[in-house]
């Protein structure tokens, strides 16, 4: 990191690496704020290349065949898949903010097993390595899609086993965090922190880390049984063996719906954190929105037959799931609901955190809303596989997802950093993202009702206009991504020295220096009130 | 005003934390092997008759003797807990040595059990094995993944608990530094109850 006299960083955690020096006191930290930067590097990282997949792929898109040849595109949609979800999405708010803020908001001076913390980032590390190393040997790029159904995944030569091997790994990885989150909120939150005076970011983190102890042995499973299936042919998915092959979709699907939670939850807590600051009113539902997260967590568990209606399921069982599935906008709509109604009659702020969030709100909605379409069975069956799904769940996860976590980096970033950033920069970068988002991703919607099958190479004439589009959206999308990680960058070194509290924030994080010192707050606060309170 | 309970913060010793996180921890694990009933529940019932006729190549001896051998060195385990809460180090490394020993022997037995298995040219993918029924077939790969992963377990654990023995040794688990040692116990009684499950499903099925 750099220091310098007079920087914004004396005294903070940045000048305090405990017992190593220069680039150990980062590797060997157990400070949770120097462990969420760790991440938020890695996560970032990892996030440009799934998004530099994604580009090629969309490059393909414009012309078949001239650029990339079929193979390369199944290993591009394959690992653009596994990196964005397991490398991206999933850790994204909740290693890197929430590492870094969940002790900060509840008035703590770590987590509750620092040690273990580190454990999961290294795990987390050695993962991500092994699924890239899983493109360059063995067989090559695994090409089966991020969800490596069989029978296809114990056929094909391609690199799946290292790459199942990278994912069990993260899902260790996953699980530690989650536990440690768990027990984080249950023992170390300030006095007077009762249950419902915590912030909602908290009640956001603590579902998901139930989500992600519940779901992620699932999947462990899952993709081990896979590993041992082509290593030693135990058949139990093979049906010349007497398995079966939908047996694995259902374990993959129940990890891999609730997965979807872990990855909404979090930017859902973000957002609420954001609204009642830039209103400067308190929000609106508290116990609605913090009930509301856990039975999201609930409600995502028992859902994950609606991936597999196409897959001969019986017909009791899909009109259960389906059922379900509906019962998941509940508590979805009393979260949008009750962010809107806290802007009500606010004294609203506009900066860029909550333009970001705001646009969370709106492509969440069209996500959420297409999810209904999705989850209604006789829609599906017409829908099912194509680009509808694609466009469905980039809109949920990168819109929704994605903003929440660029709106909390927004929001964050002064009290990371202890600098501010171009707020002009941001929001010109945010207005571009916006647009480029919509032209990317709305062309899905109406290629995949035009009937347009998703991860297929070559496409017929009449969808051409609309790929044409599509991959133009994806160029500005990415200018937009530019300016914002251009103007975060360039103010990490540059930027104004933040002030402690630039938002006018009312939460325990704000109340402290920024940066940090070393051990967060110099006496353990004492709570006498809700989080929101605004005079 | 309500009262205010001071709760322990930062990197003072926090024995509930501690073994929350290690319950936690075991409901994950209660998981993953829960992912492998599953598997086991959904291909019993389609195939009841083979698993009936494969159970039955199974030494149910071997097997009863294994239950006595996890159940004792759980056991013995316990004792060493309360042993070490007494201030009786020496008797606690006695037991905590008589559960690894308890834990290999069980390894042992299952490394015979598999070897005749294996001579037999029973195991996974194997000719003899493909050639028979399909239910035989899963029963086979269920029974070889599942006591293999609960062997691993069995292994990790007699592990851990060489590690504490180690640690009473050198005196940094004591009466009044135990929790260690109470959650490496709560692991080892996971791992004997998966196998109080996997003993009737593979073994008493005939």
């Amino acid at each position: 990191m750099i220091r310098r006299e007079n920087s914004p960083h004396s005294g903070s955690f940045y000048d305090d690496g405990g017992r190593y020096r220069g680039l150990l006191a980062w590797l060997f930290t157990t400070d949770h704020k120097r462990i969420g930067i760790l991440y938020l590097i890695s996560v970032l990282t990892f996030f440009a290349a799934g998004v530099t997949l994604g580009l090629l792929m969309r490059l393909n898109l414009i012309d078949p065949g001239r650029f990339i040849s079929e193979r390369t595109y199944n290993s591009l949609f394959t690992v653009h898949g596994v990196i964005q979800i397991f490398l991206f999405i999933i850790p994204a708010i909740p290693t890197t903010l929430g590492n870094f803020f969940l002790p900060l908001l509840i008035g703590a001076r770590d987590v509750a097993f620092p040690r273990i913390n580190l454990l999961s980032w290294w795990l987390f590390i050695l993962g991500g390595i092994i699924v890239v190393l899983s493109l360059f040997t063995g067989g090559g790029a695994p090409d089966t899609g991020w969800t490596f159904y069989a029978p296809y995944s114990i056929r094909t030569t391609s690199n799946v086993s290292l790459a199942l091997f990278g994912v069990f790994i993260l899902g260790f990885s996953s699980i530690l965090t989650g536990l440690n989150f768990v027990t984080t909120i249950h023992r170390l939150r300030a006095p007077g922190m009762k249950w419902f005076r915590m912030p909602l970011f908290v009640w956001s983190l603590y579902a998901t880390a139930w989500t992600q102890i519940l779901a992620t042995p699932i999947l462990a499973i899952a993709v081990l049984l896979l590993v041992l299936e082509r290593m030693f042919g135990i058949g139990f998915f093979d049906p010349t063996k007497g398995g079966d092959p939908i047996l694995f979709e259902h374990l993959f699907w129940i990890y891999s719906h609730p997965a979807v939670y872990i990855m909404i939850l979090p930017a859902m807590g973000v957002v609420t954190e954001i609204f009642p600051v830039f209103a400067r009113r308190t929000v609106f539902g508290y116990r609605a929105i913090a009930f509301s997260s856990l039975a999201i967590a609930f409600f995502g568990y028992l859902v994950w037959g609606h991936h597999m209606f196409t897959s001969g399921m019986s017909d009791t069982s899909r009109i259960i799931f389906s059922l379900i599935t509906f019962l998941v906008a509940v508590p979805s709509g009393v979260k949008v609901f009750n962010w809107i109604a806290t802007l009500y009659k606010g004294s609203i702020e506009v900066y860029s955190p909550l333009l970001f969030s705001l646009a969370f709100i709106f492509l969440f909605s069209i996500g959420g809303l297409t999810g209904l379409i999705n989850g209604t069975l006789s829609l599906n069956l017409y829908i099912h596989g194509t680009y509808f799904i694609v466009a469905h769940f980039h809109y949920t996860m990168f819109g929704g997802t994605g903003f929440g976590f660029f709106a909390g980096l927004h929001y964050w970033f002064p009290k990371m950093f202890g600098r501010m950033y171009s707020e002009r920069a941001a929001r010109a970068a945010w207005f571009v993202m916006f647009i480029g988002f919509n032209i990317l991703y709305f062309s899905m919607f109406l290629l995949g009702l035009q009937g347009m099958p998703r991860r297929y190479f070559q496409y017929l004439p009449q969808f051409r206009t609309n790929h044409i589009v599509s991959t133009i959206g994806s160029w500005i999308f990415v200018a937009g991504l530019l300016i914002m990680f251009g103007n975060l960058i360039w103010s990490l070194a540059r930027g104004q020295k933040a002030p402690d509290n630039p938002w006018g924030g009312k939460t325990l994080e704000w109340q402290i220096p920024s940066p940090p010192p070393r051990e967060n707050f110099e006496e353990i606060p004492v709570v006498q009130h809700g989080p929101y309170k605004f005079d | 005003m309500e009262k205010i309970e001071p709760i322990q913060t930062g990197h003072a010793r926090d024995i509930e934390g501690a073994k929350m996180g290690m319950w936690v921890f075991l409901f994950t694990e209660m998981l993953l092997f829960g992912g492998l009933f599953l598997l086991y529940s959904v291909y019993r019932s389609k195939y009841s008759a083979e698993f009936h006729g494969s159970a039955a190549e199974l030494d149910i001896v071997l097997g009863t003797v294994n239950t006595l051998i996890l159940l004792t060195s759980s056991l013995t385990m316990v004792l060493s807990l309360s042993a070490l809460q007494k201030g009786q180090r020496g008797l606690s490394l006695l037991l905590q040595s008589a559960t690894v020993l308890l834990g290999v022997i069980f390894l042992v037995n299952k490394y015979f059990e598999w070897s005749a298995h294996i001579h037999q040219g029973i195991y996974p993918d194997s000719p003899v094995l493909l050639a028979m029924k399909r239910g035989n077939i899963i029963f086979f790969s269920l029974y070889f993944v599942m006591t293999g992963i609960h062997g691993l377990h069995v292994l990790i654990g007699a592990g851990v608990i060489a590690g504490m023995a180690v640690f009473t040794l050198q005196g940094k688990l004591g009466p009044d530094n135990f929790v260690m040692l109470e959650n490496s116990g709560l692991y080892w009684h996971f791992v004997d109850i998966i196998w109080i499950y996997l003993f009737p499903l593979f073994y008493l099925i005939v």
